[in-house]
């Protein structure tokens, strides 16, 4: 993220992965769930197509057979900030590792036509933008990708995607759930501002509904 | 204003609204596994915070959990080191924090989706969350249940609320009786095919109609649990006669406690004149049997028809059918029932109840396992189902069958335990996901009902239930 005039801009190489439906298991399979860390997980982003062997929590990317055909393999896209993809990408597993995969990668937007529920709210707990487009949008975006790499840059101020210094689309995105990406705002402490207003609930609730207090 | 049970459900938790589009809800209930809960305690410990409601959280270990323990096993005798390290974190956070939890060594460890509701922690009205997608299991009962990710359970760790955008309604009347051979679990993927995987994005679906009415707790928890599947992280069903019954077995209310919840309990329904923003009614009559034959939950086909054929797909779907049918290792013109298979697992949060095990065994009795199989497993969901059927000489008839009888865990439903199937193997599975290496690296699963899982296992192939 960095400023450009007045804007907050993300930029930088897209890579592509044409598919539908990317559960969270692609993102990151479940082998590497066995980490007890939030960080660490770039080795592992894709691992079931970007490499052709199996691979293990703790062995580096350096030690594994990489799938040349992959993309993100491929120089540039190896250094890509923005994934584009098709329809309901991260649906399946609630898993935040596969937006720790995606962040930890350098990956910073996703773009794409739909996104899984669970997903879609954890990429905003971990600066990774997710910006929905109209299916024929994502399809001309491809179109644009389809012969050599791409730069695309992001105003997260406009809410709009640039190709160079044109215009291409804008988007929209929830203000707060975007504030969450650009002040990198943690959700408890904002939470605990409304403490008294939780206890006073809880002390209404415990009252009104007291078996569900019944284990306490 | 009618209201549907989704919107009273909100409302009844709803603390207050924070922006144009979240609102803070109360949350009652928390469930803790192993694997999306180490980060959410270190959070917890780095703010110096500790849990808001100690007892509105349980715990159990399950994702990684061996299924070949037998006597006295404990959380030291597991062999894959890292998986150790992630259960003694469990058994660490707990034993810190003061937490209640099911361990390895309990009768009650289980799934964490099945031992909530059987041990009575899973209660109508609730709001119920857990790192793990199934969550929407509960809301069999009446709850509003879903799955978080791990930032959202240290939060509700720490203020016992959760920042949520309220969803849309969404309703699927499942109206009819089933042909002979057809579960719930035919019903709920057979509407997974109609609706897509993305069908339920941005809504809470609630499940009604005469079938929903007619059929057990454990039927209703396998059509919620898939919810997810169908691309709703909510699925709901009203709570009735059946669901008081379950729950006066096995909550642990006092009489007088469910006397006066009852009164609660039965205005949680949707209002006559309830609006939806989505309906759709389904004949489950005219379903048949039904089998994944691809890479997502939506590639399914009855078990007795053709395959897609690639030149009769349209364009979008081509590429993602082509990429699933390569992936499948499916030729063209075949039907799921051509096929040989090397696997057959019965088990996973969606399928390993006592019911889906009674529906297995009686196709099983008096049978043997395929030669063409390989291994086939039978995985109880939880230590008080494992009693419950061994009480009813289940696992003798699976045993005999030539089926092995695990002890309780997620199993093969994902690969972070010793159950996986290796490369290219082709598994019968009654568990939720066909994602690409979901059972294991390069594995091939077909999902299908416990009662198309045991005949698999018995034919080597899927065959005609009839």
């Amino acid at each position: 993220m960095k400023i450009e005039g007045n804007e907050l801009i993300i930029s930088g190489v897209v890579a592509t992965i044409d598919r539908d439906n990317i559960d969270t298991d692609q993102i990151i399979p479940t082998e590497y769930l066995k980490s007890i860390k939030k960080f660490g997980f770039e080795d592992y982003l894709f691992d079931g197509w970007r490499y052709l062997d199996e691979g293990k929590l703790g062995i580096s990317k350096n030690d594994r057979e990489q799938n040349p055909d992959f993309i993100l393999n491929q120089a540039p896209y190896d250094k890509a900030t923005i994934l584009l993809t098709r329809d309901n990408f991260g649906c399946g597993s609630s898993r935040e590792h596969a937006v720790w995969a995606l962040r930890d990668f350098g990956i910073k937007i996703v773009i794409a036509s739909s996104f899984g529920d669970i997903f879609y709210n954890n990429c905003f707990k971990n600066g990774v933008l997710p910006i929905k487009l109209d299916k024929n949008k994502i399809e001309d975006l491809f179109q644009k990708m389809s012969d050599s790499s791409v730069d695309l840059s992001v105003s997260l101020d406009s809410k709009k995607i640039f190709q160079n210094e044109n215009e291409l689309y804008s988007f929209d995105v929830e203000e707060n759930l975007l504030e969450r990406i650009i002040y990198g705002l943690d959700d408890v402490d904002m939470t605990l501002k409304h403490k008294d207003k939780i206890l006073a609930f809880e002390q209404t609730r415990m009252k009104n509904t007291p078996w569900i207090f019944s284990n306490d | 204003m009618p209201k549907t049970l989704y919107d009273k459900l909100w409302e009844e938790h709803h603390i207050t609204t924070l922006d144009s589009s979240e609102s803070l809800l109360y949350i009652d209930r928390q469930y803790l596994h192993e694997v999306t809960s180490p980060q959410a305690f270190e959070g917890l410990s780095k703010k110096g915070l500790s849990p808001w409601r100690l007892n509105a959280n349980i715990a159990t270990p399950d994702h990684n959990v061996p299924t070949e323990r037998g006597d006295s096993f404990k959380t030291e005798n597991i062999k894959d080191e890292i998986s150790k390290i992630q259960v003694t974190e469990l058994d660490k956070n707990c034993n810190k924090f003061g937490i209640k939890q099911f361990d390895i060594t309990s009768i009650n460890q289980g799934i964490v989706h099945v031992i909530g509701p059987e041990l009575g922690y899973t209660l109508p009205g609730m709001t119920i969350v857990c790192g793990d997608s199934h969550t929407s299991t509960h809301g069999a009962f009446g709850c509003l249940a879903m799955g978080i990710g791990t930032s959202e359970v240290e939060h509700v760790l720490a203020t016992q609320t959760l920042k949520v955008s309220k969803l849309k309604n969404m309703r699927v009347k499942f109206n009819g009786e089933p042909q002979e051979g057809v579960t719930s679990k035919d019903i709920v993927l057979f509407l997974i095919r109609t609706i897509g995987t993305a069908g339920g994005n941005g809504h809470a679906i609630e499940f009604a109609g005469s079938y929903i009415e007619s059929i057990s707790m454990e039927a209703r928890m396998t059509i919620c649990n898939m919810s997810i599947e169908a691309g709703a992280k909510v699925g709901l069903i009203a709570p009735d006669a059946t669901t008081f019954n379950y729950v006066k077995d096995h909550s642990q209310l006092s009489e007088e406690e469910f006397e006066d919840a009852m009164s609660h309990w039965t205005s949680l329904v949707s209002d006559n004149d309830a609006s939806f923003d989505k309906e759709i009614e389904i004949d489950v009559s005219l379903i048949k049997p039904q089998v994944t034959w691809g890479t997502s939950p939506e590639m399914v086909v009855d078990f007795d028809q053709e395959i897609p054929n690639l030149d009769f797909v349209d364009g979008e779907n081509k590429r993602n059918f082509e990429l699933a049918k390569k992936y499948m290792g499916i030729e063209e013109n075949q039907k799921v029932t051509d096929l040989k298979f090397d696997r057959v697992f019965i088990g996973s949060c969606t399928n390993s109840r006592i019911e889906d095990l009674r529906d297995a065994a009686k196709v099983v009795d008096g049978k043997k396992v395929s030669e063409d199989i390989i291994e086939a497993i039978v995985v109880p969901g939880s230590g008080l189902v494992k009693e419950q059927a061994e009480s009813e000489g289940l696992n003798i008839i699976f045993e005999k069958a030539g089926f092995l009888w695990r002890d309780p865990g997620c199993s093969m439903c994902l690969g972070m335990n010793p159950d996986q199937l290796k490369p290219y193997e082709r598994c019968a599975s009654t568990s939720n996901r066909n994602f690409e290496g979901r059972q294991g690296n390069l594995g091939r699963t077909h999902l299908m009902s416990p009662l198309m899982a045991a005949l698999t296992a018995v034919n080597g192939r899927v065959v005609d239930p009839s």
